[in-house]
C-alpha cells in the first residue's frame, strides 16, 4: 500500500509538537485529554480493521471536548501537521490508518449522551459512543437507532459518519445519513460549526448530507443529533433454501417485485453455508444457497407478510422453508448469518470486498465472480445484503503463501470493477479509504473527482486532514503537495 | 434557451457571458430567485432507466413530475417522498428543491430517495456522482449537496431515484375537534408508538391527521390500535385520505412562509402566530400566511423560517457566518463565474418578484 512519504520537518519537530499539543489542551480547558507519543503505545494505532497496512503515528491525542479538538485541530493546522481522525478503529478501509507525520485524534474519551427527546424523537451523543450503545440508551424507552452495521458493539458513531455505514436493516430504514439529523463539526483550522437542523435540514446548501461519508476529511465530527424509531412490535425471520444462487437472486427480486419490503434479505451461498455450519452450528439447510427475510410487526401483521413470501417463495421450489416460531427459533436463523464472519476467519484468511449491484444483475455478478475464482485460483464465499445489491464476496486465501495476498488483492480489484461495470459501485457501506483509492477511476472520470476535491478545498484548504485517503494518489498530490507547501 | 441534450446545456453555459437561471416548470421559486437568462429544461427529457424489481427509476431532469408518477403508478410503484403536483413541475425541479410531502415522517425526504446524479456546473463542466444503488459511499455525496441546492452549484441534467411500492391499503384517521397546538402530542403521541406512521399533520377545519399505509390486515390492525391511544386527545374518526394532497399549501393573500422546529417548539412558536394554513411531519413543519412584508416575532427556536412568496428571500434567524462562508465558498467553487445567479445577485440586478 502505497502512502505519501511523511514530512520529515514534522517528524524533527516532534517533540516541540507534542508539548504545543498538551499546552494547547490545558489552555481549551480539557483536563481529561490524553496525549500519548510513547512509541510503544502509539503503535496500538497504527492500523484499523485493514491490518495488512500498518504505520505508527507521530502522536495520538485523545480529547474529551469539543473545545479540545479544537484546539488540536487548530494547532495542527498552525504547525502544518497532517492529521487523522480515528472513531473506534474498525474502519475495513483503512480510514484511519496513519502516516508517521500524523497527529491522530482518537474519539474513544467522547463517548456521553447529552440529550435524550423521545417526544421529538432523537438523541444527542458525543461521536466516540459505540453505535449499539445509542440503541441501548434508549431501548427501556421503547425506541432504537436504526443503522446496524455488523461492527456495531464496538464502532463509534463518528466514524458510523464518515464512512456514512448502513447495516443489515436498511432495505427499510436507510444508512446514517438517512438517520443523522446534525453534527457539531470542527474543521481543520479549529472553527466549530453546528450543521443540521429539525430533520435534519438547515437553510442553504446540505452541509450535513456532504459531511457524512466524507471520511474523516472535511472536518472531525464531535457530536452527532441521531433520529431514533420506536421499536417494532415484533420481528421474525424466515429462511429460504435453494438449489442454486440465481434462483435465490431471483426470488429476492420476485418479492421486492410484489411490492414487500422487509427490513432484511441476506444472502449465503453454499462455502459460506458451510463454513458457519462447521463454526456456529445453526443447523442450516445443505442448499446451494439461501435467504434470511425478516418482516416486523404484530404477530398477525407478520403472519400476513409471510404468507405472500412463502406464495412467492414457492414458485421457485425451495429445498427448505423454515419459518421462526419462537424467539430461540428466530435466535438460530440469525446464528448462522451473524458468526459468517468469523467463521470465514476460522478457516482462512480472506478479504471482505463490499461493492453494490443492481439485484437485477444479480446471477450475472455471481457467475462473473465464480469465473474470476477459478481463473485466480482463490476460493470465495459469499454473504450479503441482497435486498439492496450490497454484496460482501469474502475472497479467502493465506497469508503465510508468498503472493497469495497481492493475487487476493488483484482479484478483489477485478470483482469491484465488474460491479461498477453492471452499474453499481466500489463500496456500499464500507468507505474507500486506503483501501480503494486507486479504483475510484474505475467509477468516476477526472471532472468526477475534481468536483468532490472542489468541496475538501472549501473544507480543508490545505489538504491536512486524512488527505491521503479516498482519491488516488495521482489525483490528489497537486493539491496534497503544492497547496500545503505554498501555504 | 432550450437545450435539447446535455452537451448543449454544457455549451450554453459555457459560454454565457451573464446570470443563467435552470427551469424546470419554474413551480418552486422562491422570492428573488428566478431573475437571469432562463435556460428551458424542458427539452431534457425521458426515462433513461426503469426497473422495477431493483426499485430503481433513471430519469432525465426536465421530465414531468406527473408523467414520472403516472409511469410509475402503472407498475404499482410511486416516489416515497410524495412530492406536491403542480402543473408544469418537472422531477428536476422537485430535486433542485428537494420537494418532500407527508409522507417524509416514515420514508425521508427528496434527497434519501435520490441515488445518483448528472449535472452541469458553473464552468459548463459535465459531473457524475453516486450511482443507480441504494448502498452507496463511493467518493463524496454530492446528490445530497446538489438535492435542495436550489441550481445554486449546477443544472441537473439527469438522476436516479429509488422507487417504493404502492401501499395496498390506506387509512387516515382525524380528530377534528383539535386546534393546532393541541394536535401537536397527539401526533407525537402516534409518532412515538410502533404503528408506522405515513402521514402526521393538521389542516383547518380538519383537525388532526394521521395515515398509515401497507397490507390491508396490517392497516386495520395499526389502526384499531392507533385510535385506542389516542382517544385521550378526542373523538377519533375516519379521515379523508384525499387530504393529503393539500399538505402543502399554495399562496393565498399574504406572504407564506414555512418553519421548521421540533415538534414540542411548535405550540409555543403556534402561539406567536396566526392559525396556520398546515402543519406536517407531526409538527415539525408549519405553514402560515403572514400579512405582505411582515416578519413574524418568534421566541429562540431551533430551527429556522424561510418566507417562501412575498418581497424578496428572508431566512430567520440569520445564518451563523462560518455556515454562510461554506455556503459561499462552495458556490464560488462550483460556478466561480457567478453564472448560474444568485438570488443576491439578482437582487441587485432586478427587483424581486414572488
Amino acid at each position: 500500500m502505497q502512502m505519501p512519504a511523511p514530512d520529515q520537518a514534522v517528524i524533527g519537530r516532534r517533540d516541540a509538537i507534542v508539548a504545543r499539543l498538551i499546552a494547547a489542551l490545558s489552555a481549551a480547558g480539557d483536563a481529561a485529554a490524553r496525549v500519548i507519543d510513547d512509541p510503544a503505545e502509539t503503535r496500538a494505532y497504527e492500523c484499523d480493521a485493514l491490518s495488512a497496512y500498518r504505520c505508527p503515528p507521530l502522536a495520538v491525542v485523545l480529547p474529551s471536548t469539543t473545545a479540545g479538538v479544537a484546539a488540536v485541530l487548530r494547532l495542527c493546522h498552525e504547525e502544518r501537521v497532517p492529521v487523522v481522525p480515528r472513531g473506534a478503529g474498525t474502519s475495513l478501509a483503512g480510514g484511519s490508518m496513519p502516516t508517521a507525520d500524523a497527529v491522530v485524534i482518537g474519539l474513544a474519551r467522547m463517548n456521553a449522551v447529552l440529550e435524550t427527546d423521545l417526544a421529538d424523537r432523537f438523541i444527542r451523543v458525543q461521536a466516540g459512543r459505540t453505535n449499539l450503545s445509542v440503541s441501548s440508551a434508549v431501548e427501556t424507552a421503547g425506541f432504537f437507532y436504526a443503522p446496524d452495521p455488523s461492527s456495531q458493539l464496538a464502532c463509534a458513531i463518528g466514524g458510523n459518519i464518515a464512512m456514512n455505514s448502513g447495516g443489515a436493516h436498511c432495505l427499510k430504514y436507510g444508512v446514517t445519513t438517512n438517520n443523522l439529523l446534525g453534527v457539531t463539526l470542527v474543521m481543520m483550522d479549529g472553527s466549530v460549526v453546528e450543521l443540521g437542523g429539525p430533520m435534519g435540514e438547515a437553510p442553504g446548501l446540505d452541509l450535513l448530507g456532504v459531511v457524512c461519508g466524507s471520511e474523516g476529511q472535511l472536518g472531525i465530527v464531535t457530536e452527532a443529533t441521531l433520529r431514533i424509531l420506536p421499536r417494532p412490535a415484533g420481528a421474525r425471520p424466515v429462511l429460504i433454501g435453494f438449489d442454486s444462487s440465481e434462483t435465490a437472486g431471483a426470488c429476492v427480486a420476485a418479492i421486492i417485485r410484489a411490492g414487500i419490503i422487509p427490513v432484511a434479505i441476506e444472502f449465503m451461498d453454499r462455502p459460506c453455508i458451510r463454513a458457519t455450519e462447521a463454526f456456529a452450528g445453526a443447523g442450516y439447510p445443505d442448499c446451494e444457497a439461501l435467504l434470511i427475510v425478516e418482516v416486523e410487526g404484530t404477530a398477525p401483521e407478520i403472519d400476513e407478510q409471510l404468507r405472500l413470501i412463502r406464495a412467492i417463495a414457492e414458485t421457485f421450489a425451495p429445498v427448505a422453508f423454515r419459518e421462526s416460531r419462537s424467539e430461540e427459533e428466530s435466535r438460530r436463523i440469525w446464528l448462522g448469518r451473524k458468526s459468517a464472519f468469523g467463521a470465514m476467519g476460522q478457516i482462512n484468511d480472506y478479504m471482505c470486498l463490499d461493492g453494490t449491484i443492481p439485484v437485477s444483475a444479480l446471477p450475472q455478478v455471481l457467475a462473473g465472480i465464480a469465473r474470476l475464482s477459478g481463473e485466480f485460483g482463490l476460493d470465495v464465499a459469499n454473504v450479503f445484503h441482497a435486498g439492496d445489491g450490497n454484496m460482501h464476496p469474502l475472497i479467502l486465501y493465506d497469508a503465510n503463501t508468498p503472493g497469495d495476498l497481492e493475487r487476493c488483492e488483484a482479484m478483489g480489484a477485478e470483482i469491484l470493477k465488474l460491479c461498477v461495470t453492471v452499474g453499481g459501485c466500489l463500496t456500499g457501506e464500507h468507505g474507500v479509504g486506503v483501501e480503494k483509492r486507486e479504483l475510484m477511476g474505475v467509477q468516476f472520470d477526472a471532472a468526477d473527482m475534481e468536483a468532490q476535491m472542489r468541496v475538501k478545498d472549501v473544507f480543508d484548504p490545505l489538504w491536512l486532514l486524512n488527505a491521503a485517503k479516498v482519491f488516488p494518489l495521482a489525483v490528489s498530490a497537486p493539491r496534497r503537495e503544492g497547496l500545503r507547501h505554498a501555504a | 434557451m432550450r437545450p435539447e441534450t446535455e452537451a448543449e446545456l454544457a455549451r450554453i453555459i459555457r459560454t454565457a457571458s451573464g446570470p443563467l437561471t435552470p427551469i424546470g416548470g419554474g413551480t418552486r421559486l422562491w422570492p428573488g430567485e428566478g431573475q437571469g437568462a432562463r435556460i428551458d429544461l424542458s427539452g431534457l427529457s425521458g426515462v433513461v432507466l426503469y426497473e422495477p424489481a431493483a426499485l430503481t427509476l433513471v430519469v432525465r431532469a426536465g421530465t414531468p413530475l406527473c408523467e414520472v408518477q403516472a409511469l410509475l403508478a402503472a407498475e404499482g410503484q410511486m416516489l416515497a417522498f410524495e412530492p406536491d403536483a403542480r402543473d408544469g413541475s418537472t422531477i428536476g425541479g422537485v430535486a433542485a428543491a428537494n420537494a418532500s410531502g407527508p409522507r417524509r415522517v416514515q420514508a425521508g425526504a427528496c434527497r434519501d430517495a435520490m441515488l445518483g446524479l448528472r449535472f452541469v456546473d458553473g464552468q459548463g463542466e459535465v459531473v457524475r456522482n453516486g450511482g443507480r444503488v441504494m448502498k452507496n459511499v463511493t467518493g463524496y455525496d454530492l446528490v445530497k449537496l446538489l438535492a435542495g441546492s436550489r441550481g445554486r452549484l449546477g443544472v441537473l441534467t439527469e438522476i436516479a431515484f429509488r422507487t417504493a411500492p404502492l401501499p395496498p391499503a390506506r387509512a387516515t384517521l382525524a380528530l377534528p375537534g383539535l386546534t393546532p397546538a393541541q394536535a401537536v402530542p397527539a401526533l407525537t403521541a402516534a409518532l412515538c408508538g410502533p404503528h408506522d406512521i405515513s402521514g402526521a399533520g393538521w389542516l383547518p377545519g380538519q383537525g388532526a391527521l394521521i395515515r398509515l399505509e401497507g397490507l390491508e390486515g396490517s392497516v386495520a390492525i395499526r389502526r384499531a390500535a392507533l385510535a385506542e391511544r389516542l382517544a385521550e386527545f378526542g373523538a377519533v374518526e375516519p379521515g379523508d385520505d384525499a387530504l393529503w394532497s393539500r399538505m402543502v399549501p399554495r399562496a393565498g393573500a399574504g406572504d407564506l412562509w414555512r418553519i421548521l422546529c421540533r415538534p414540542s417548539q411548535a405550540p409555543g412558536l403556534l402561539a406567536a402566530l396566526p392559525e396556520p394554513l398546515a402543519l406536517d411531519w407531526g409538527g415539525a413543519l408549519i405553514w402560515v400566511a403572514l400579512p405582505p412584508g411582515t416578519v413574524p416575532a418568534l421566541p429562540r427556536w431551533s430551527g429556522h423560517a424561510t418566507r417562501v412568496t412575498g418581497p424578496g428571500p428572508l431566512t430567520l434567524p440569520a445564518t451563523d457566518a462560518t455556515v454562510a462562508r461554506l455556503n459561499a465558498s462552495l458556490r464560488d467553487r462550483f460556478d466561480p463565474h457567478a453564472i448560474l445567479a444568485s438570488d443576491e445577485t439578482c437582487r441587485r440586478i432586478s427587483p424581486p418578484s414572488s
